[in-house]
């Protein structure tokens, strides 16, 4: 297995040793601005079935200098793109901005803001400072109600700029939306080159928004499926390192890379548990494969299941009380419900065709899974709940696999394969593609290659 | 010169469009007369490297017995010789599933030429998922050549 220390996988200890932020004072309303407050704030309730797009004004931030300025715009556009991809915002053309952008540390002129359709508003600035640090200030502005909703300054290092554009987003998402954001976030997946028979397969590494890729491994060996642990810059995948195919723990920050239990088949399909802990996977047995749980510190294990079908892609509730998991013991592919500890397994999948890759979601409220083999024979990417009731389609195609849950379980990542055309394998593609669980605001995830087996980092690591 | 053998060799390198770069390179020794006795490139032309299965099982075939009985042949006549037999799935299904049933396609041929009276410790098992299709298309055809355990040398 090749280990590759490279600090610039680290990213933990850039905001946490590097950043502070502290709360902005509020500017004092002038009074002939209060007269003419009054309106519907921007602050909605997201769990609405399908909410109006909140109309937000976004222009550039400003700059102490000609280097803070260019700094200030680019946080902008990434705080822009941040809320406009999740369909829940919309954002106000500049070209409407009445009288130039607004001065960032003065209240905004709101019959300005008002006109341009705005309901909510952000303004700020950077300003340079010494040894290469820049102070980041923004204040979040609710136009109609003419109110400062937040206000907040930033301090950390220039090349940390990226990062605290998407903490302002997650802010304002947070703020306006009343549900925590998923924008200061990762997405591990694999990417894939070569010919379709030959494929090389890397772990790969990039923000939610496709910036700052990165290759974890060398293409060696096939890599498959990576998961995030839930709160250390450590990720569990499977590869096929000297032709044993094991689950390897990844530690982001030391580059170090370990088998994970003894197992003398192979061992496939990992999750952590909520508390960071255990990992529960698969182990090839006789005639199929069992769950078991395995101790990150002691490497002990425990079998949690023992069928004699194929028993896999175990999944824990938030909770920690529950593992999903699919199962052909009853013939065909289907998810089940079981006890964390093993036991008590019921069956919850009874629409037509498979039912596989059964994963919680971060809220509890929702399954999702893929489900292909029924009528039609397309693949789909769906959700249930944990009871198997109100199964809901959010994408069909020819076949689409593994979905994943952003921090906040409100959007959900998976890939999606083009169909080959020939023998050759022309036209096979394989891309990741992000859906809200309402299945709305379908879009392409940009990857540098062909890409698969997305997982979403928690919140802010 | 042996042109017989050299014409099976061609023809079984075609039908199995599937051999592998490497399978392809070292197969294609072809100035010397015919594979060496006991070696991968023998094993493919003149005993059969792999047997088939049908959608979502792992039962051996009838096609599949008569190309592992004449493995368990081969192998018993170069006692030497240690082989690695890889179960791969086609692409309808989920890469999850799919390595528990390359497991279970790898050891079911395995378990068959241990019937065949195969020392279990000259056999590994190991599984590809979809991952190492060797047919390149989206069709029956293609998925049908792709349920698969193949056996190499190693």
């Amino acid at each position: 297995m090749i280990h590759i220390p490279n600090p610039e996988f680290r990213r933990r200890d850039l905001i946490l040793g590097a950043a502070s932020a502290a709360a902005l004072a509020a500017l004092p309303i002038p009074v002939h601005a209060q007269a003419l407050s009054g309106g519907q704030s921007a602050v909605i309730d997201v769990s609405r079935a399908r909410a109006e797009p909140i109309p937000i004004a976004i222009p550039d931030l400003g700059g102490s200098d000609g280097a803070a300025g260019q700094l200030g715009r680019d946080m902008s556009r990434v705080i822009s793109a941040d809320l406009a991809r999740s369909g829940l915002f919309r954002l106000i053309d500049p070209a409407a901005f009445v009288g130039g952008a607004a001065a960032p540390t003065a209240v905004p002129n709101f019959g300005n803001w008002r006109v341009t359709g705005a309901q909510a508003l952000v303004t700020g600035r950077v300003e340079s400072q010494g040894g290469g640090n820049v102070r980041v200030e923004f204040r979040l502005w609710d136009v109609l109600p003419q109110t400062q909703i937040q206000g907040t300054a930033y301090t950390t290092t220039q090349g940390n700029w990226r990062r605290i554009a998407h903490i302002i987003a997650d802010v304002i998402y947070e703020r306006l939306l009343g549900e925590k954001g998923y924008f200061d976030t990762r997405i591990v997946y694999i990417s894939a080159t070569g010919p379709r028979d030959r494929r090389t397969k890397r772990l790969a590494i990039m923000d939610q928004d496709s910036e700052n890729n990165r290759f974890l491994t060398d293409g060696s060996w096939l890599v498959l499926t990576p998961r995030f642990h839930p709160s250390r810059d450590e990720i569990a995948f499977m590869s096929f390192a000297n032709n044993r195919p094991r689950v390897y723990l990844f530690n982001l920050s030391s580059g170090r890379q370990s088998v994970l239990g003894e197992f003398n088949g192979m061992t496939f399909a990992p999750r952590f548990a909520p508390d960071g802990g255990r990992v529960v996977m698969s182990v090839a047995s006789a005639n199929g494969s069992d769950i078991v749980s395995v101790d990150i510190g002691s490497r002990g294990s425990r079998q949690l299941t023992n069928s004699g079908a194929i028993d896999v892609s175990p999944c824990f509730s938030p909770d920690g009380s529950q593992i999903c998991f699919a199962s052909d013991r009853g013939g065909d592919q289907q998810i089940y419900v079981m006890d964390a500890g093993g036991g008590g397994a019921r069956r919850i999948s009874f629409g037509s065709g498979r039912y596989a890759t059964p994963v919680w979601s971060p809220r509890g409220d929702l399954i999702a899974f893929t489900r292909y083999g029924g009528e039609g024979g397309n693949f789909s990417i769906g959700v249930m709940r944990p009871d198997g009731s109100g199964e809901r389609i959010l994408s069909e195609s020819w076949q689409v696999e593994g979905p994943t849950f952003a921090p906040n379980g409100r959007v959900i990542m998976f890939w999606r394969e083009g169909r080959s055309r020939d023998a050759r394998g022309s036209g096979f593609s394989s891309r990741l593609v992000s859906v809200d669980i309402t299945g709305f605001n379908e879009r392409n995830v940009d990857t540098p290659t062909d890409a698969s087996d997305p997982a979403w980092s928690p919140l802010g690591t | 010169m042996n042109t017989k053998i050299f014409g099976a060799l061609a023809a079984v390198a075609l039908l199995a469009a599937c051999a592998t770069q490497e399978q392809a390179a070292t197969g294609g020794g072809a100035t010397t007369a015919g594979p060496v006795p006991g070696s991968q490139e023998d094993l493919v032309a003149n005993v059969g490297d792999r047997v088939f299965y049908d959608f979502n099982s792992a039962t051996v075939r009838a096609d599949g017995r008569g190309t592992l009985d004449r493995q368990a042949a081969w192998l018993a006549q170069y006692p030497s010789v240690n082989v690695l037999v890889a179960g791969n799935a086609d692409e309808r299904g989920t890469t999850e599933y799919n390595l528990a049933l390359g497991q279970r396609r790898a050891n079911a041929a395995s378990n068959y030429l241990r019937a065949k009276g195969v020392a279990a410790a000259r056999m590994n098992t190991i599984s590809y998922g979809k991952d190492r299709p060797t047919a390149m298309g989206s069709n029956e055809q293609a998925w049908a050549q792709n349920r698969n355990a193949i056996t190499s040398v190693r």
